[in-house]
């Protein structure tokens, strides 16, 4: 559905576009042999080339472009066999050299696509126009003391990938999408570990408003460095709407870069970026154009492993999955691989029911994630043979599920040790039902005289005489029989 | 090409260098003698050569994916001229 947003002239449609900063996996950084691990000692992770020393020269890191050929692929991008390295010149205290080495009109990777699934079912391919690779700044820390502040240069010259995406992305809702299919993709790869907290995945967006119906594109601001899914969709609501008051008071916007303030929900202009747009890109004369041959583009393509999109293709297929429980499941490829050790060899929609709706309800409660689940994928494969087999009507089932969960045993050692086992022994049952019809001679003449609703009464009476272990089925069709007038 | 009072005025201001008023106008002379000079280069007929970056046939170096730097902080801010700790200082940058 349309996101339409209603100014005091009119309707106004949002043109959205997303800069994704995505730290390399990786042991070093891009052009040194400094490790990238995340809180460590201050400037404990610098060599003299994060350093901006006199003299010191850059020197790639394979494993970095061999990361960002990867991503390229995984977005179904054209691969550019030519690239050049830019310098982007800059001061700023975090940024030792002056400037940053990223790419400029010759990036690593070209033209790409991610498909959004929403909500209701239907997918939209958002354009990506471009990934590069560029050094991390170092980090600026203002709350250490009252006039100055404190640089940590460890993530100076870690390798980011930029990806830009086209302005095709309308909504709030979509971008947040966006965001999520992104990271997916990117942790199925191994390529990003797609944290945003700790920062290993930072996003800028690009907002702009236009009449609806129009195909202009009005001029944009950039908001920097929001760091939640949550945060970039409130942000660009809000920037949105401020254009709109802008627009319908007769004013006009200025191209700018704005920070958002999500405890005030506002963005504001970030003055120190007025000159900023003056990089004087030119190519690093410390670093040759970056070449690819087929062959390492070849190697890298045949070890991508099975992306998101095509893992929910193949549940919708062999599954027989909806879309959307398909993409409930492919959002995190270790999500993906528990819900295939529960399906082997049973029931796949009940096996998919089982960990959408019980298993994953339980980690939401708990705040945990699947690596962390009390109840392995043979524990729930083994309760769902359990069930499939009769031993356990659906009431118990979920009864046992819950004893799983807080204790972590094996559901055939709680069926054993509670002699929870259902009862499908008809004798058994019927011996039940009769000692109850003995004993309520006038609730059976009632039932027989058309008073249909107490045989929920009399459901009851014989669950609770055999302790809730009555196959429910069984039960009900007996009681049919019994009860008939 | 030449340039303008102007313009060396915007480049010395990106470039973070303090020119007096005074001395723009003989900067923009000289600067523009120095691109003057550069310019000869166009006469040279290019169209059968692609665009590079370099003059040398070399292929980019590449380093293998090992951390084997780094863990000198002290070194690294020996020459800060206000290093607290391990960090670096400069006055407070305002956002």
């Amino acid at each position: 559905m349309a996101y339409i947003l209603k100014g005091e002239t009119g309707d106004w449609e949002v043109v959205i576009g997303l800069e994704v900063h995505a730290q390399v996996v990786s042991n070093a950084k891009l052009f040194s042999g400094a490790p990238t691990t995340f809180g460590a000692e201050p400037n404990s992770q610098v060599s003299f080339i994060d350093a901006g020393m006199p003299g010191m020269l850059p020197v790639i890191n394979e494993h970095c472009v061999a990361q960002a050929v990867k991503t390229g692929l995984g977005l179904k991008a054209k691969i550019n066999k030519c690239s050049v390295f830019a310098r982007k010149n800059y001061f700023y205290a975090d940024l030792p050299q002056g400037y940053q080495i990223s790419q400029y009109d010759q990036p690593i990777v070209g033209e790409g696509a991610i498909v959004l699934d929403m909500p209701d079912g239907s997918t939209r391919a958002i354009g990506v126009e471009r990934l590069h690779l560029e050094q991390d700044a170092g980090k600026s820390i203002h709350d250490m003391h009252p006039q100055k502040t404190f640089i940590d240069l460890n993530r100076a010259g870690v390798g980011l990938m930029e990806i830009v995406s086209k302005p095709d992305l309308r909504s709030p809702e979509e971008a947040g999408l966006y965001l999520k299919k992104l990271r997916s993709i990117l942790r199925y790869l191994g390529t990003c570990d797609g944290n945003m907290e700790e920062g290993s995945m930072r996003c800028d967006a690009n907002v702009s408003v236009r009449p609806v119906g129009s195909n202009e594109l009005r001029t944009r601001c950039e908001i920097k460095n929001v760091n939640s899914v949550r945060f970039v969709m409130m942000a660009i609501e809000h920037e949105a709407r401020r254009h709109i008051e802008v627009y319908d008071a007769g004013g006009t916007i200025n191209q700018e870069t704005r920070l958002y303030d999500a405890n005030r929900d506002e963005t504001r202009s970030m003055r120190s970026k007025e000159m900023a747009h003056d990089y004087r890109y030119f190519p690093d004369p410390d670093l040759l154009p970056l070449v690819l041959d087929d062959a390492f583009i070849a190697k890298l393509k045949s070890e991508l492993p099975e992306l998101p999109d095509d893992k929910k293709n193949r549940f919708v297929k062999d599954y027989g999955l909806t879309a959307y429980d398909a993409d409930v499941l492919v959002s995190e490829r270790e999500n993906a691989q528990f819900f295939e050790t529960v399906a082997k060899g049973r029931d796949a929609k009940i096996a998919a029911n089982w960990v959408i709706s019980n298993l994953f309800g339980v980690l939401n409660k708990q705040g945990k994630a699947i690596a962390e689940s009390p109840v392995s994928a043979d524990d729930l494969g083994a309760l769902l043979d359990l069930l499939a087999d009769n031993t356990l009507s659906s009431r118990m089932a979920k009864e046992v599920f819950e004893i799983m969960v807080d204790t972590g045993k094996a559901p055939g050692a709680i069926v054993e040790e509670r002699g929870m086992k259902q009862v499908t022994d008809t004798g058994a049952i019927e011996a039940a039902v009769d000692k109850i019809m003995a004993e309520n001679p006038d609730k059976v003449a009632e039932i027989r005289a058309g008073k249909d609703k107490l045989i929920g009464w009399f459901t009851g009476q014989a669950m609770k005489a055999t302790q809730g272990k009555a196959n429910p089925a069984m039960l009900a069709e007996l009681l049919k029989k019994k009860l008939a007038p | 090409m030449s340039l303008d009072k102007a313009t060396v005025r915007r480049i010395a201001t990106l470039a973070r260098i303090e020119v007096p008023e005074a001395d723009l106008e003989p900067l923009a002379g000289e600067l523009s003698g120095i691109l003057g000079w550069i310019e000869q280069l166009q006469e040279v007929d290019t169209s059968a050569v692609a665009p590079m970056t370099g003059g040398t046939d070399v292929k980019l170096p590449w380093r293998a994916d090992v951390a084997n730097d780094g863990g000198m902080a002290e070194a690294v801010t020996a020459n800060a001229p206000d290093a607290q700790g391990a960090f670096f200082t400069v006055p407070k940058v305002v956002e």
